[in-house]
């Protein structure tokens, strides 16, 4: 709090990703790209995904490369248990055969938890250390250096999965029904009458859309608030200690759930589309 | 709620990061565990095996035992019939021992008794003669009598 005028400052600052983009006076960071449209990147939130990304990837590859089919090592054990718990999410709820569902679903889930669970570690202190690195390394004010670690909160993230789950159920359903069988799942469902074909094809567009738009604004919503709730418990002074005990053991809870229910959903609507009426 | 460039950063990453996951990470894993519980199976389906073998052991290891004590009880039946007929042969055999040394013992003592009956009977005789000699020595001659104390030795 400590750098910041009034409350709204303190909670702003922590709500904004840390920019960059690439202006006629070459690649300029944060307030400096606030016109500058599209071509901004949220550099901690690709930073921190890719850096959580890339580390779960190492530790399961080195494990599956080392795997014994012996008495297994601690940590081959224990991401044994993720994938088996993963493998029989999918083996419950889709029914086809396909390589890809398994790997996407443990990737979804490990990472998107991961993701979810930075969103534990205390608010100020990520912000912090970039602002005494920002302030003491490149001269500059600490207000302006900005670092929010939780990439789950940036809408980006969220859509840029629910988009790769949607563009797969497009793919497999033109790959399992064939252009017609789609087109035919789109326009006569649920009245199977020639006159009803705008009416269905409204209806069975809005659910197709619907998937991937609930998917991604589910998680943003529920990590966007809580992080919300995070910040604003720490503008309160002492009393945040108990309440921030409270709200991240309940978080405990939802974070691990959030990144289930968007593993199951994933693997239901994958499932949806492979299904042949 | 600011879509910017960092939708396609992260899509590319969730992009790559399935695509390695899908190659390099999910595969051994799988197999490994896939393995592992085939193993596990085959371990107790040769476990349930081997209990049966065993129960099979032991069925045939009673047969066995029983065959055994039946042998060896014959076995035993047939020494003892046969220690039993040793027993009686030997019997047998030191009666007729007995039998036999007591015969020849009885022969010799027979020859002995002819034998001695023999000198008894040529002393006698030598005695006869020499009483006979005494007694005639003064009226016969013995060379003119001697066919008469011949007669005499046979009679004895």
């Amino acid at each position: 709090m400590a750098y910041y005028e009034t409350t709204q400052d303190y909670i702003n600052h922590h709500l904004t990703n840390a920019r960059m983009c690439s202006t006629d006076e070459g690649i300029v960071f944060n307030k400096a790209c606030e016109d500058v449209g599209f071509w901004v990147w949220h550099i901690d939130t690709i930073g921190w995904s890719a850096f959580i990304g890339i580390s779960f990837l190492f530790l399961f590859w080195r494990v599956g490369k080392k795997a014994t089919t012996g008495v297994p090592t601690k940590t081959q054990a224990f991401v044994e248990m993720v994938v088996e718990f993963v493998d029989d999410s999918v083996k419950s709820s889709f029914h086809g055969s396909s390589k890809l569902i398994a790997p996407l679903a443990l990737t979804i889930f490990v990472w998107v938890l991961l993701m979810n669970l930075t969103d534990l570690l205390p608010v100020d202190l990520f912000p912090w250390i970039a602002g005494m690195i920002g302030q003491y390394g490149f001269g500059m004010d600490p207000k302006d250096v900005y670092m929010k670690i939780v990439p789950t909160t940036d809408i980006n993230t969220t859509f840029a999965l629910s988009i790769g789950v949607f563009i797969l159920i497009i793919f497999y359903s033109l790959k399992i029904k064939g252009i017609k069988g789609f087109t035919k799942e789109l326009t006569m469902q649920p009245l199977n009458h020639w006159a009803f074909i705008p009416f269905n094809f409204v209806i069975e567009t809005v659910t197709l859309l619907a998937r991937p738009l609930s998917l991604s604004l589910r998680l943003f919503g529920n990590l966007y608030a809580s992080e919300l709730i995070f910040i604003l418990i720490a503008t309160i002074g002492y009393l945040q200690l108990p309440l921030h005990f409270a709200w991240s053991v309940f978080h405990i809870l939802v974070l691990p759930l959030q990144a289930f229910i968007f593993m199951m959903l994933t693997i239901v609507y994958l499932s949806l589309a492979c299904e042949e009426h | 709620m600011n879509f910017n460039a960092t939708l396609i950063g992260q899509l590319i990453a969730f992009t790559v990061f399935v695509a390695f996951c899908m190659k390099y990470v999910w595969p051994p894993i799988i197999a490994a565990i896939e393995e592992r519980q085939k193993k596990i199976a085959d371990g107790l389906a040769a476990s349930e095996r081997a209990e049966k073998d065993l129960e099979l052991a032991q069925s045939s290891v009673t047969d066995k035992l029983r065959e055994a004590k039946d042998e060896a009880s014959k076995i035993i039946d047939q020494a003892k019939r046969r220690a039993s007929q040793i027993i009686d042969d030997e019997t047998q055999r030191g009666h007729t021992e007995r039998e036999n040394i007591i015969a020849q013992g009885y022969a010799e003592i027979e020859a002995e008794k002819n034998r001695v009956k023999e000198d008894l009977r040529k002393q006698v005789a030598v005695l006869a003669i020499s009483g006979a000699q005494k007694i005639l020595a003064r009226e016969i001659d013995a060379q003119a009598h001697s066919d008469i104390v011949e007669k005499l030795v046979a009679e004895l």
